[in-house]
């Protein structure tokens, strides 16, 4: 989806103004918030794609002006509510309840054989992979010089807007890997060859804008590319 | 119970709004099975005491130390992270990008906030914020120069790796100069977390 997500080389956002230190979480709730992200994955709410549509679909000016964890609570309540985990009206009656009760105590946990912690303690080494490998022929090769589709999928996709209709070179290929535009739009994983590939900085913002000896790297899923159509600005 | 007398800070309506909907969930997820706070302190303690920068600063002092290593490390870091007890969620597959002379990498993740945490932990929040995202592509030197205090030469190509697949994306930074004969413990210290984003060089040689 052509959504406000897609920042990159968006103009106007002001200063990064990176702060000497911060700690890890600024609030207590963000720790909640976290976990919910791999006990929700484990409950069947969503895929890390899906959990990424989700975010994108945060109405516009609360997407910029909200925090990160936010963003996931959004996307946690969107799929618990749309995979009938979780009551949109049971979740307001709630969230009213502990804003007149803030000291309230949450409900006793249903966890006697504490499968819960053994789940984070396992899954945070473990982690999911999304490599598929396949016998699946990859079409491209590093090397390769190929422009993005331009295109404007609906959905959920990865393929940014200012890299659609520019064309690069294949730097690194990974093989087969779950493919964000089906699995993030809940049609699979449909696996697909992912490919690394280097634009200069005069191919994305033209001779005038580009800073000068730089490129920038965008990994891409094979159907976002073709051989290359056109005459690549030189760095 | 009553809640007149909340031991919590003062907090704004939107931050009290927040606090409540994240209980509301939570206390449904509780009550279904799938959410405990017992999952919840444990993933806390992990990326606050475990998972964190210093493990991204053990591999690279490794590197650094161990021709060998670093090798293995550039050919599939996920596989020579792993010999050494690291790796895992949002690291399962890990590209180390070596920064040299004539080049320096820099990661960002224009499209969310993705970012190597068995390496690095948890983001910091500039880094999941609008500005980095959509200025990080456009104009890193200015970037790093103005919002950093971080210079590059004109001589050196600097070359962002936006994060738009499931690899993971992180700098093996320059070796400090005065540091020879040092051992990877010693050298450990002077890793930054900023280094391994790119956004800062590793600490002088005191």
């Amino acid at each position: 989806m052509n959504g406000l997500h897609d920042l990159g080389g968006k103009d106007g956002l002001g200063a990064v103004d990176p702060p000497p230190e911060e700690p890890v979480w600024k609030a207590e709730w963000e720790k909640h918030a976290h976990a919910m992200f791999p006990l929700a994955f484990r409950a069947g709410f969503f895929g890390v794609d899906s959990f990424r549509y989700g975010m994108e679909q945060i109405e516009p000016v609360e997407y910029l002006t909200s925090t990160y964890y936010e963003h996931w609570v959004h996307s946690v309540t969107h799929h618990g509510v749309l995979k009938g985990h979780l009551d949109p009206d049971e979740i307001e009656k709630r969230t009213q309840y502990y804003l007149e009760n803030p000291d309230a105590p949450l409900p006793e946990g249903q966890d006697p054989d504490g499968a819960l912690v053994q789940f984070i303690e396992a899954v945070i080494p473990a982690g999911a992979t999304a490599a598929r490998p396949g016998d699946k022929a990859p079409r491209f090769a590093v090397g390769d010089r190929v422009t993005v589709v331009n295109d404007a999928p609906r959905g959920h996709t990865r393929k940014a807007s200012y890299v659609r209709g520019k064309t690069g070179v294949i730097i690194m290929a990974h093989g087969e890997m779950i493919y964000p535009d089906t699995a993030g739009n809940e049609l699979g994983e449909a696996p697909e060859h992912v490919y690394t590939v280097q634009f200069t900085n005069a191919e994305l913002w033209g001779e005038e804008s580009a800073e000068p000896n730089g490129t920038v790297t965008f990994d891409v899923w094979e159907p976002y590319i073709v051989p290359a159509q056109v005459q690549e600005h030189a760095a | 119970m009553s809640a007149s007398h909340s031991t919590a800070p003062v907090a704004s309506d939107h931050q009290a709004e927040v606090v409540a909907r994240v209980k509301a969930i939570e206390s449904i997820m509780i009550e279904k099975g799938l959410m405990t706070t017992e999952a919840v302190d444990r993933l806390a303690e992990i990326y606050e005491n475990e998972v964190g920068p210093q493990l991204g600063a053990k591999v690279v002092a490794r590197a650094w130390t161990d021709p060998e290593f670093k090798a293995k490390l550039l050919e599939n870091a996920s596989t020579a992270c792993a010999e050494m007890g690291i790796g895992g969620l949002q690291g399962e597959d890990m590209v180390a990008v070596e920064d040299t002379d004539d080049l320096h990498h820099v990661i960002v993740c224009t499209l969310c906030s993705c970012y190597p945490w068995p390496v690095l932990g948890l983001p910091p929040n500039w880094y999941k914020q609008p500005a980095y995202r959509s200025r990080m592509v456009r104009e890193p030197r200015k970037v790093l120069r103005e919002e950093f205090g971080y210079d590059v030469a004109d001589s050196v190509e600097v070359r962002v790796w936006d994060s738009s697949s499931e690899l993971r994306y992180w700098v093996l930074p320059q070796r400090p100069e005065g540091t020879d004969g040092w051992s990877a413990e010693q050298l450990e210290a002077l890793v930054t977390r900023d280094s391994m984003i790119g956004v800062g060089a590793p600490k002088a040689a005191a």
